[in-house]
């Protein structure tokens, strides 16, 4: 069977689908789910150590799923300074060149700042970094942050944590169609169904958080969403017939009997 | 003297260095990644970082995020 592997950087992986480790409710059932959902690649957050609580380190854990590698997000950065310095503490934490930067000053709509973003992508792709950038769903900044040299660009679908599905999914098509770098869909999705879209349209992945964890059985949700890329990548490799304005019949329109 | 410390204020000895501070606050040092005053403290630098008076220790580890 012939692989459809994508490259992140210099990195090759098979599954497209990435996970978050958000919203679970508790650290067990978010293990199981990562590891069912086959994702190699899984986002954690940064924060303050707290010795009250020291099991919460999530690094121990994660580190024992075979093949998976963290990408720490800069989720807190309210600028580009912010992100810049969670970035570089994430490094330190687990050596991992992936970094998903994120920087949504808003708590009301999360939606990312597209100048300390661009600025953040700048300074830190100098220093290294595989940079994968959450952005709104813009054709002209998914190319200013492809040609200042990021691995991939991660355009929302909707809202983060909203459930909204592929509200972008025009402008998705216009960021596939001009991208030289894997585009990933994320924030927004809910259903597998909309991940599969999201592969069909052309993008190299989906990064699904909340839709997993949120759901009654995140476990089978996982597998669900797996399941959902392999089917989105194959049909996008096959080719989707084009839409059409008026009926085609699939039968014979011939009578045979008489009237 | 008197640090602030994951944004708790905190006594320690005078010329104590950000790696024995993480011992002995509970911090294990090969987990967290330090800022003192906002700036990060690379782990090999951590024995010869002498703390002063009012300096801001931040020790952070992962959790759990999208």
């Amino acid at each position: 069977m012939k692989t459809d592997n994508w490259t992140l950087g210099n990195r090759s992986f098979s599954s497209r689908l990435l996970v978050g480790t958000g919203k679970f409710s508790d650290n067990a059932t978010m293990l199981r789910a990562v590891e069912a959902s086959g994702a190699e690649l899984a986002t954690v957050a940064l924060r303050r150590f707290n010795r009250e609580r020291p099991d919460e380190d999530l690094a121990g854990p994660l580190s024992r799923l075979p093949g998976l590698v963290l990408m720490p997000n800069t989720s807190g950065a309210r600028d580009a300074d912010d992100a810049v310095r969670l970035a570089m503490l994430a490094r330190e934490l687990c050596g991992s060149p992936f970094i998903k930067l994120e920087i949504h000053p808003n708590p009301h709509h999360l939606m990312p700042d597209p100048i300390e973003t661009y600025e953040a992508a700048r300074v830190l792709v100098k220093e290294g970094f595989h940079v994968m950038p959450y952005m709104g769903a813009d054709p002209a900044l998914a190319k200013r942050l492809e040609d200042v040299g990021c691995v991939s660009v991660m355009p929302l679908g909707a809202a983060i944590g909203s459930g909204q599905g592929l509200r972008t999914r025009e402008l998705l098509k216009l960021i596939v169609r001009d991208s030289g770098v894997p585009v990933i869909v994320d924030a927004g999705i809910r259903a597998p169904s909309e991940a599969a879209a999201a592969l069909e349209m052309g993008c190299a992945a989906v990064l699904v958080n909340s839709a997993i964890a949120a759901a009654d059985d995140p476990v089978v949700m996982a597998e669900s969403f797996a399941k959902a890329v392999v089917a989105g990548r194959a049909a996008w490799q096959a080719g989707l017939m084009p839409v059409s304005d008026s009926a085609s019949p699939t039968s014979p329109l011939t009578a045979f009997l008489p009237a | 003297m008197r640090l602030i410390v994951n944004g708790e204020p905190c006594e320690m000895a005078a010329e104590t260095t950000l790696d024995t501070l993480l011992r002995a606050l509970n911090m294990p040092p090969e987990r967290v990644a330090t800022l003192v005053n906002d700036h990060v403290v690379r782990k090999e630098s951590r024995l010869a970082t002498s703390l002063k008076e009012g300096d801001r220790v931040e020790a952070f580890t992962f959790a759990c995020g999208g």
